[in-house]
């Protein structure tokens, strides 16, 4: 194993699937700064660079799939900042939930997975009910109770995080509510279709209705399809690939049954899975479809012409937080920017490192609490410097993440969904 | 290593901050050198300048290696060890004092250099220096390299900011030398000797820095060549014409291709070279300045001209030159970028060489770099995978190094010896070169424990 000092390699001639992309990195350390479990730990083993040269190590047979390489390798959050600042196109992130995802599919799905993944995820009148003991527990009062006697303690310390961060839910799931066609107000101006994200119906539903409201008002016609099912984003968390092309081929065979000129979300996790499923499944339908995908960032800011007259104003203090997979996995950044400055009267702060991860990831903060709250508190720290009274941003994941930090520690300040802020200087 | 001796190890540093694990030692095994690896026995994370001491008494003793490491973002191989230990400068990143009386910063070597930029930016000062790994560089690396960067024409680079060095020694012990005096001729001068030493002769514990006053303005101007010549000829002229730019960059034809077809920033694909222009200082002075680069540009035959009206047009303009590298490492997996430099006068020259020894031995060959300085950056574009090829660029740039020693200039502008170079050190200073190099070595490590077998 050990080798001379500065021995030149001989790497390997094979065919390893992605073997091209993981000798793309040349080792420059330009994503170091960029990475925020490396900057907390100073680390080669927590950094991208160090996380690409450990799967390449693996692929070439020099290091084993230990419990060891893969807990180092747990300890990214996809966040993608790596790719942002590569200046060879190598995305670290990408390459880890890839290699992550097969080695899981390799092993086949726990009892839970299974659960979770195959029978709840894909399928929303479950995944809704499966819900409803949940809104039950909050609104009798019991989540005050619980909480105030401190038996999720005698829980497992995942169960009490994932208890914190749930805020209030809506009464009834947005999927369940709203209309499969929404009209356009006046002239039509094409028709969009509406991906409504699990967590955004579930939790966030005000500000999907807020999404819908703004693109109907600048003339579109709004399809939801009540039929279309989760992106499958979590599927490709949990190693399931199978489930998340089966998710992607459905929701193309139901948006394929619309007219549409674009397929807009308000979830950055969805809109960049969505974005993908012509890379995961064969096929031109899926191609086309995510062809025609955009964030409904995008969309607004293409409108801000006609957007900017039906604004009122909205005296706030607002800073934006860049959600990861709108910023690094899109590569949005100047549309929601240029969206808030149309506010009357609101001002807007540029909050310092807007494009750095907090920490929410996914499952992150679930499965790793300690460096999902570093990672917070660096974020939290800068919106107290920004002064703002509300930071904006557009991922669930980030809202619920950021909802929690602020009320522990900030509780005066408030977090908004984009087209929440939009929608209420429409409505002035 | 042995478990015994790492266990020493860590009753220094702490089990948290001893890292000898398999994958640990794997990603330890390189910095941003190409193609070079090599396995530690250990890597140490030491918080205090005192258990740097006490890492090098007990390796003095053992006889075991000990290789500093900052960020591993060293492109010639001087942050690896073979079997030896890696100690990390990360957890001494304290900025100890900027002292604005005597205008002078003092840091603890892991302190990032664009931290202290920072800091002493916001201050109204001003360290120059700036390394393009400056977001992650660490202040000791950059003296233990003696980085320059864009920046170097005007300013110089960082051997001429170093005042004073706190250094650990092989044996244990502790070195000061200089500090915030700006005369000091008191024995032999050792900042210099250690500045630009790679690891070889102490580990730098606290570090003392020169600042400046921060220049008011700034003004951008970018310029198209049809004629490589005339490029070469107008860097010479802003020169004579006594215009020192803070920066003068260069692309040639091949990176002007590569970053049309990844950025698409709108270059011209018929020109032979392109210069980005910035001249810093107080306004009414910087405005002259660009008035005669302006006038020097057009009399050297530029097919464009465009002088930045405002911050977000500067940043436009330097797109070309801030993704050169970006353009053209995406071109193929293995980069291999190398700072051969000369006496500015010789620019032209190089070129040319670069040139021929590219189309000589069949491989591609982007270079850009630091023009006004001489300091250029030929970047061979190849793959690991074909051996023949990287024998080939290997071929093409011993002719290029050659070269520029016969130019007068030097195989290493601002990436150090390390390993990597090592070969064509003696061709640079000769056997009395070599021989001086080694009595200093062994005046300040005679048991050679630290970071062997670097430079020669």
């Amino acid at each position: 194993m050990a080798c001379a000092q500065g021995e030149r390699r001989s790497p390997l001639q094979g065919n390893i699937m992605d073997y091209v992309k993981l000798i793309n990195c040349m080792r420059c350390g330009m994503c170091l700064p960029a990475c925020p479990t490396y900057r907390e730990t100073f680390l080669e083993t927590a950094s991208p660079r160090g996380r690409v040269a450990l799967v390449r190590k693996v692929q070439e047979g020099e290091l084993d799939q230990s419990e060891q390489l893969l807990e180092y390798l747990s300890l990214c959050l996809d966040c993608q900042a790596c790719a942002s600042a590569c200046p060879c196109g190598v995305n670290a992130g990408e390459l880890v939930a890839e290699f992550t995802c097969e080695r899981k599919s390799g092993t086949g799905l726990g009892f839970m997975e299974e659960l979770i993944l195959r029978k709840l995820v894909p399928h929303p009148d479950r995944l809704e009910t499966s819900m409803a003991p949940l809104r039950l527990y909050q609104r009798a009062g019991l989540q005050k109770l619980v909480r105030r006697l401190g038996i999720l303690k005698m829980f497992p310390r995942q169960l009490e995080r994932m208890e914190e961060l749930l805020p209030a839910l809506p009464s009834r799931p947005l999927r369940q509510e709203i209309l499969e066609i929404t009209p356009a107000e006046g002239v039509e101006r094409g028709s969009i279709g509406f991906f409504l994200g699990c967590v955004m119906s579930l939790i966030f539903s005000d500000a999907s209705r807020a999404t819908i409201k703004l693109l109907s008002s600048l003339g579109y016609k709004v399809i939801t399809p009540r039929n279309q099912v989760c992106c499958g984003a979590p599927n490709m968390l949990g190693g399931d690939l199978a489930g998340l092309q089966e998710a992607a081929r459905t929701n193309v065979a139901i948006f394929e049954g619309y007219e549409t000129d674009y397929i807009v979300t308000d979830c950055g996790g969805c809109g960049a899975e969505l974005k993908k499923y012509g890379h995961h499944v064969e096929g031109e339908a899926a191609e086309q479809f995510s062809g025609k995908v955009r964030d409904i960032s995008q969309i607004l800011a293409l409108h801000a012409r006609d957007l900017a007259p039906l604004l009122k104003p909205l005296p706030l203090k607002v800073t934006y937080h860049d959600p990861c997979h709108i910023a690094h996995c899109q590569g949005i950044r100047r549309e929601p920017r240029e969206l808030l400055r149309l506010v009357p009267g609101l001002e807007y702060t540029e909050l310092e490192a807007a494009d750095a991860c907090c920490g929410s990831a996914g499952t992150y903060n679930i499965e790793r609490p300690e460096m999902s709250d570093l990672i917070l508190q660096r974020k939290l720290d800068n919106i107290r410097a920004s002064g703002a009274e509300a930071v904006v941003t557009s991922n669930p994941g980030c809202l619920l993440q950021l909802k929690k930090g602020l009320a522990d520690q900030l509780p005066g300040v408030r977090i908004m969904h984009l087209t929440e802020v939009l929608a209420m200087s429409m409505e002035g | 290593m042995e478990q015994s001796f790492i266990n020493e190890l860590k009753q220094i540093v702490g089990e948290q901050h001893t890292l000898s694990d398999r994958e640990s030692l794997a990603v330890y095994g390189y910095d941003s050198t190409p193609e070079l690896q090599s396995l530690p026995g250990a890597v140490l994370l030491p918080g205090t300048a005192e258990e740097v001491s006490r890492i090098m008494k007990v390796c003095h003793g053992a006889g075991v290696t000990v290789t500093p490491r900052g960020s591993g973002t060293n492109l010639s191989g001087g942050s690896l060890s073979a079997g030896g230990v890696v100690v990390q400068t990360s957890r001494l990143n304290r900025i100890i004092e900027v002292d604005e009386e005597n205008l002078t910063a003092t840091v603890e070597p892991g302190v990032i250099t664009s931290v202290l930029h920072r800091e002493v930016e916001s201050r109204g000062l001003f360290y120059p220096p700036d390394p393009g790994s400056m977001n992650i560089s660490t202040m000791g690396g950059n003296v233990a390299e003696n980085s320059g960067g864009l920046r170097g024409l005007k300013y110089g680079v960082t051997a001429d900011y170093v005042m004073g060095l706190e250094t650990v020694l092989a044996d244990g012990d502790l070195l000061r030398s200089g500090g915030k005096v700006v005369k000091d001729v008191a024995g032999y001068s050792l900042n210099p000797l250690l500045v630009s030493s790679e690891g070889t002769l102490g580990f730098f514990t606290g570090i003392t820095v020169k600042l400046i006053p921060k220049p008011q303005g700034k003004i951008t101007m970018l310029a198209h060549f049809p004629a490589l010549q005339d490029a070469a000829l107008a860097v010479s002229a802003i020169i004579a014409a006594k215009v020192i730019p803070a920066t003068l960059e260069f692309l040639d034809k091949v990176t002007i291709k590569c970053v049309e077809d990844y950025a698409h920033v709108g270059l011209p694909l018929d020109v032979d070279a392109v210069l980005l222009i910035e001249v810093d200082g107080h306004p009414v002075v910087i405005a002259e300045e660009a008035a005669a680069v302006a006038e020097i540009c057009r009399k050297h035959r530029c097919s464009f001209f465009q002088t930045a009206k405002d911050a977000d047009e500067a940043l436009k303009l330097a797109t070309a030159r801030r993704t050169a590298l970006s353009a053209l490492a995406r071109l193929r997996p293995t980069t291999i970028l190398e700072d051969a430099t000369v006496p500015r006068s010789c620019i032209a020259a190089m070129l040319q060489v670069i040139q021929g020894a590219a189309a000589k031995h069949n491989v591609t060959i982007g270079t850009f770099g630091h023009a006004g300085d001489g300091n250029l950056h030929p970047t061979c574009l190849t793959d690991e995978r074909d051996q023949d090829e990287i024998r080939r660029a290997h071929a093409a740039f011993e002719e290029i190094f050659d070269a520029a020693i016969a130019m007068g200039g030097t195989i290493t502008g601002e990436h150090g010896v390390g390993l990597a170079k090592k070969k064509y050190l003696p061709r640079l200073v000769g056997e009395s070169g070599i021989r001086v190099m080694r009595g200093i070595k062994n005046a300040f490590d005679p048991k050679g424990i630290l970071n062997p077998g670097k430079i020669f």
